[in-house]
């Protein structure tokens, strides 16, 4: 698994990468309320707005790390949306992508990495 | 000796017990049900005239009800009564300090209210013909006088109703002029990241991609970022000035040469402009539009107490697309400019709030220049003792230097003590206070943005900063559960706001026949 400055994490398996929020981004966030997903079929690129996750506290963008194309999403958030607050780094992922190119991945934290940075912040 | 005092006591006996109510009410305060279960459908507090004999269902063909409407029956003092209690529970400038940040909750002057109901302004309807309505025109055209020199710029659009509206009418005449030069490739707005969300909301509702600006370690523009972000592709900058954070933009006229530089125009949310009125005309700044909220710098009631006003000040660069309508001045005297082929369009049907332009003319006239100054002046420096004050027991998110007209606090200070800023603001309206401002601006963690203006009194600001200051002795004391479940005192305990947002329930629903038949 591979993380973010923004709090995505993004974990790979073959060309498709499982892209979805930290229990960092989740506790900050507070009770989430509406989560707002691609459409399947979308392009995306690095920065891109993957996605769009409303607490009672504040609506904040979830961006893309990586360039591909959304293959699945992920339906079950949208009857759900605490599920972000029970299992950020699990079962509440974000959606699936093609990555069109892997080796974007290489520039993002791996675990420790991440955990440094957030006990900078 | 004949003596008629019939046993009633003069003196309180000594009460030692508070025993809770039979009814539920406080004292005259009534618990209040809602309208709908308050009034039967059963009755009505309308005499309708009878049907007539003539009358036949058919006529109405599908579109005869079939369902009972669902309208509570109430009679005139019971609706009265209703609305009275509901306000009873309510608070209002008119009851307390009202702290709301960016929100500048003044007092409403009783004068601004005399004025508005002369039936000369009150009385008037919006298709009279023009020659009936002289006055109300040359009111609004004095008040665009005076809102130009206060601005420094030359133009005026008086007809957006509110603050984001006036923010719209500013980035739809930007839009125009940029096609009007034949520049349709910009397709973004720059916003910084302490923005009101109304800016990246009206740039988004025109059609703009927003990018945000970066903020600097002392919470204003930053520069550097601005610059880099823009370009060709930029259409506008949107900043707040003074910003969110109550900090003035000191590098605004720099702000303004790059957004020129890179072709773009220069849209300043007015929201703050009662902290400069008088002081600083944006338009030497080098602002191209800026809406001026009037239920905020120029008095008029807001916040449920009246409809907002937003008129938009531009520069000669925007000037030519204001909206239609707009007030002209011939030699017949005043008419309304229905049709102009460079506006833009229109924002509102009619010409803007009427009963606004008198409250905030009626404001201008009774203050005069001298007293609008001083009005900012004020508002800064109550601002400032706030600061100084509360600095001593909570975190002032940016501590050097003095703040504008409203004083930002951090919850670094809350920090493990178990209390956030919500259970802090709930405890203050059991001491008797609105809450300030709550968790804005965004780049503020746990903000708290308290905005005291220029009507407070000082006997008024050291009664607030002796209860603030109370409440964080009780946060050091570790009386968590003073805070936790606030408020205990207030008619309505704490809502979960989850709830409501994920499952709200929007609409009464009649509660089932066996439900009311077991109570």
């Amino acid at each position: 698994m591979r993380f973010t400055k923004d709090h995505e994490w993004i974990a790979q398996s073959g060309d498709v990468a499982t892209v979805g929020i930290t229990n960092y981004a989740a506790e900050q966030l507070g009770d989430v309320v509406f989560v707002e997903l691609p459409e399947v079929g979308r392009t995306l690129k690095p920065g891109d707005s993957l996605a769009v996750v409303e607490s009672v506290k504040a609506a904040s963008d979830v961006y893309s790390p990586i360039s591909g194309e959304v293959v699945e999403i992920n339906e079950q958030l949208s009857g759900n949306p605490e599920g972000v607050n029970q299992s950020p780094e699990d079962l509440a992922w974000f959606a699936k992508v093609r990555l069109s190119n892997p080796s974007e991945l290489d520039g993002l934290m791996d675990r420790a990495a991440y955990e440094d940075y957030l006990a900078g912040l | 000796m004949s003596m008629l005092s019939t046993g009633r006591p003069t003196r309180p006996e000594q009460v030692i017990t508070r025993p809770a109510t039979l009814t539920g009410a406080e004292g005259l305060l009534q618990h209040e049900p809602l309208i709908f279960e308050l009034g039967g459908w059963d009755k009505t507090g309308v005499d309708l005239p009878p049907v007539p004999a003539d009358f036949a269902e058919d006529d109405l063909g599908d579109l005869l009800r079939v369902e009972p409407i669902g309208l509570p029956g109430l009679s005139e003092p019971e609706t009265v009564r209703h609305y009275v209690r509901l306000s009873q529970q309510n608070h209002a400038i008119d009851l307390a300090l009202y702290p709301l940040g960016s929100c500048t909750m003044k007092h409403n002057p009783r004068l601004n209210e005399k004025m508005a109901r002369l039936p000369g302004f009150a009385d008037i309807h919006p298709l009279q013909p023009v020659s009936t309505v002289q006055g109300a025109l040359q009111l609004i055209d004095e008040l665009a006088h005076w809102l130009k020199t206060l601005t420094g710029l030359p133009a005026v659009a008086m007809t957006p109703k509110a603050g984001a509206h006036g923010e719209l009418c500013g980035i739809l005449a930007i839009t125009a002029a940029h096609r009007a030069k034949g520049d349709t490739a910009r397709d973004t707005v720059l916003v910084p990241t302490s923005a009101h969300g109304t800016n990246p909301a009206t740039a988004a509702f025109v059609g703009y991609k927003v990018q945000e600006i970066a903020q600097t370690a002392d919470g204003r523009v930053d520069l550097a970022d601005l610059e880099a972000k823009l370009g060709p592709h930029v259409a506008a900058i949107m900043v707040t000035n003074p910003n969110t954070c109550g900090l003035f933009e000191r590098e605004v006229r720099e702000i303004a040469r790059l957004t020129h530089a890179a072709g773009a125009f220069f849209y300043c949310d007015g929201a703050n402009f009662n902290a400069i009125v008088g002081r600083v005309r944006p338009g030497d700044l080098g602002v191209d539009a800026m809406h001026i909220n009037l239920h905020k710098t120029f008095s008029t009631p807001h916040g449920g107490g009246g409809p907002g006003a937003g008129p938009v000040v531009l520069s000669a660069a925007l000037a030519p697309f204001a909206p239609v309508p707009y007030v002209t001045h011939g030699p017949d005297g005043f008419d309304l400019c229905e049709a102009d082929a460079q506006a833009f369009g229109r924002m509102c049907a009619f010409n803007g709030q009427m009963g606004m332009f008198v409250r905030a003319y009626a404001y201008m006239l009774s203050h005069g220049a001298d007293g609008l100054r001083q009005a900012a002046e004020d508002a800064v420096l109550n601002a400032n003792y706030i600061k100084a004050r509360l600095s001593k027991v909570m975190s002032p998110a940016f501590p050097d230097g003095p703040c504008m007209h409203e004083a930002l606090f951090d919850d670094h200070w809350l920090e493990d003590t178990g209390v956030t800023t919500l259970d802090f603001a709930k405890a203050m309206i059991d001491e008797g206070f609105h809450p300030m401002t709550m968790y804005f601006p965004l780049v503020v963690h746990g903000a708290m943005l308290i905005e005291p203006t220029e009507t407070e009194s000082k006997a008024e600001l050291d009664r607030f900063c002796d209860m603030v200051e109370a409440l964080a002795g009780a946060v050091r004391a570790g009386d968590v559960d003073r805070f936790k479940g606030a408020p205990f005192h207030a008619p309505r305990r704490r809502l979960d706001e989850t709830q409501a947002a994920r499952k709200p329930r929007l609409k009464w629903t009649e509660p089932a026949p066996q439900a009311i038949a077991a109570e």
